[in-house]
């Protein structure tokens, strides 16, 4: 059986910053791939690198102060270095991305008509007439009523989940095949991120592009994602199926993490589980696991400075935790 | 156990007028009373009125009528001294605790104003060690007086504002979305802090938010608000079983939950559309547009809020008999 090759796959990437406190050290060593078709969520809290991880591949870090080094190899070419015209051949083409505020990523001064049409003309050297009618059929795949009569509509016309309608459909404008979601869904209301979810997944059906979806939000995980990675302080702690990573977590961040929810439908506990302490700071990162200090199982204080490997606890599922943490123990 | 009403809010109005004439009724009549010791909570999407109710009810927004009952006094009639005094007793939790607090000044500082304004605990010394002993209230060490906002993370600084909310002793405590700018593992943290003050100190809340896992978690009673109304209120386990109104059901439903095989056969009700602008709210029902059970009177019948299901559990809602008009069928 031959591996069906990844559409990205993405080796020891590292980022940090020159900032006035030392060097910021906020992605350290991602190694991972994106299958074509499949729908890949990376979880974290803020501070833990998942938005950097990946607006990094796209050259969207400013070097100095950043630095970004490793490789990121998407349909045959590595994004880490390449030249800024390549990078603008690829971003917003084959490689497109919705970022979380739709009130900011459009332009408020330009009509919606104007903004779509340009990313179609740019990249598919369409006419103005040719744009206008592309624009409006993916007005129409979005979801959005009465289209044609839209287009010549200002951004603040829309409300919040119509612009990231929006911006799903100048994604979709070029056919990419990885769509890079950068917390889509969090700026909006619970039944709006309900039915921009939905919408996701249909276009998905549709096209069968893939998808790397980053979030903190464990619940819009479950529904969508195939795999997750869970990072920490700059690294994949634990990655999985999505049943794996949720069902049967491994690391004690994943699992204090999904404790910690509270859950609609089911009575309380009297008290939530809650993680104690607070992430480490990039600038000052602990020689060992980064988690250490905040973790109720460590087991042997000598092992404190001791970096733990990601290893496969079972096919398909790596943990990055020196210790098998027991099943039972789940808190 | 009879519960005894700390605050009755009657028919609350806050209607701002919009530019290029018309009136946007934020708040629109609403009712409800908050017992002494437990948590009401408020949930509701952007732009249904929740966070104008919660300044509303300390006059930090002037309602245009109803009357809010503390103690049975109504508040809305009081000035200056009596004004300041439920001040005291009322007290309000930010969301942001980044915007929230006064860059410039200390912990200290920024604990001590409260005490400053309401003349507590007069004389440095004493002034300083209430600080101390809110700061560990909080969970957070003396030390903390020293520092300055920006030195502190989110959850660091939601407990610094919830530290100067307990300042002057107060009985009713309203949070504004306290927890929604916080990571998740610190949520957790901040929502145990409050249950824990709230056990300790006797306190009142009434706890806005937008999630609905974290209001029923917290919460004795729900209300569900809906463009400037309640739409729904109940005991929290009541509401979140056998949601009587189609929206709070659709709301439920909306919920994404942490587990794949939950998620896998959950079904969704999508709501088409947006919330219509509460400068021209649509006849009738509020909610018909949207609703997928609506039907032809909920277009010109405005339903009141009435008893629909045992323990008070209050709906306005045509598909219930209470509260459709005498006369109908």
């Amino acid at each position: 059986m031959t591996e069906l090759e990844p559409l990205l796959s993405v080796r020891d990437l590292r980022v940090r910053f020159g900032t006035k406190r030392g060097t910021a050290h906020v992605v350290n060593g991602l190694t991972y791939d994106v299958t074509a078709g499949e729908t890949v969520a990376i979880v974290g809290e803020s501070g833990s690198g998942k938005s950097v991880g990946v607006t990094s591949l796209m050259g969207l870090v400013r070097q100095p102060p950043g630095r970004v080094e490793g490789e990121a190899w998407f349909e045959g070419r590595n994004l880490i270095g390449a030249p800024s015209e390549v990078l603008r051949g690829i971003r917003g083409n084959r490689m497109a991305m919705i970022f979380q505020d739709p009130m900011t990523s459009l332009n408020p001064v330009l009509t919606i008509g104007r903004q779509l049409g340009e990313s179609v003309r740019l990249h598919q050297g369409l006419s103005k007439r040719q744009a206008d009618d592309r624009s409006v059929e993916l007005l129409d795949l979005v979801g959005i009523p009465a289209a044609r009569s839209r287009l010549s509509d200002y951004p603040h016309r829309f409300s919040g989940g119509m612009r990231q309608r929006v911006m799903i459909a100048m994604g979709l404008s070029t056919n990419p095949s990885l769509l890079i979601a950068d917390e889509p869904t969090t700026a909006l209301d619970v039944t709006t991120q309900a039915q921009i979810v939905e919408l996701v997944q249909g276009l998905q059906e549709q096209f069968g592009m893939a998808i790397l979806w980053i979030t903190h939000d464990l619940g819009v995980v479950a529904g969508l994602a195939h795999r997750v990675l869970v990072m920490y302080a700059g690294r994949i702690i634990e990655s999985g199926t999505v049943r794996h990573v949720m069902q049967d977590p491994r690391h004690p961040y994943t699992r204090g993490l999904l404790a910690s929810l509270p859950r609609p439908g089911v009575d309380r506990p009297d008290r939530l589980f809650a993680i104690p302490g607070l992430p480490p700071d990039p600038v000052a990162l602990p020689p060992g696991c980064p988690f250490w200090e905040r973790c109720s199982y460590r087991l042997d204080e000598r092992e404190r400075d001791v970096l733990p490997e990601l290893r496969e606890v079972e096919p398909g599922h790596s943990v990055r935790c020196l210790y098998d943490v027991p099943v039972e123990v789940s808190a | 156990m009879t519960a005894t009403p700390l605050m009755e809010v009657d028919d609350l109005c806050v209607h701002f007028p919009a530019r290029g004439g018309g009136v946007v009724k934020a708040v629109d009549g609403i009712s409800f009373t908050v017992h002494k010791g437990e948590t009401l909570g408020i949930v509701g999407e952007s732009g249904c009125g929740k966070s104008t109710t919660g300044l509303a009810l300390l006059r930090l927004i002037e309602p245009t009528s109803g009357s809010i009952r503390l103690d049975g006094i109504d508040v809305r009639g009081l000035h200056g001294k009596a004004l300041r005094a439920v001040r005291r007793r009322v007290s309000m939790i930010f969301q942001d605790p980044y915007a929230s607090l006064n860059p410039r000044m200390s912990i200290g500082d920024i604990i001590g104003e409260p005490l400053e304004i309401h003349g507590l605990h007069t004389g440095k010394k004493q002034r300083r060690r209430r600080v101390d002993d809110l700061l560990a209230t909080v969970g957070l060490n003396p030390a903390f007086r020293t520092r300055y906002p920006h030195e502190l993370s989110g959850g660091q600084r939601q407990r610094v504002g919830i530290a100067r909310t307990l300042a002057t002793e107060p009985d009713l405590i309203v949070a504004d979305e306290p927890i929604s700018a916080l990571d998740v593992s610190v949520q957790a943290q901040v929502m145990n802090l409050l249950e824990d003050l709230q056990r300790d100190l006797g306190l009142t809340y009434i706890f806005i938010a937008h999630d609905l896992a974290a209001v029923q978690h917290i919460s004795d009673r729900v209300a569900v608000m809906y463009l400037g109304r309640i739409v729904e209120v109940a005991d929290r386990v009541q509401l979140y079983t056998v949601p009587k109104h189609p929206y709070t059901q659709a709301l439920l439903s909306a919920i994404p939950v942490a587990d794949p095989d939950v998620e896998s056969v959950r079904r969704r009700i999508i709501l088409s559309g947006d919330v219509p602008s509460p400068l021209n709210p649509p006849p009738g029902c509020n909610f018909a547009p949207r609703c997928p059970k609506v039907f032809d009177d909920c277009r010109s019948l405005d339903p009141p809020l009435a008893t629909v299901a045992d323990q008070d559990h209050r709906a306005a809602c045509l598909l219930y008999a209470a509260c459709r008009p005498v006369g109908s069928t």
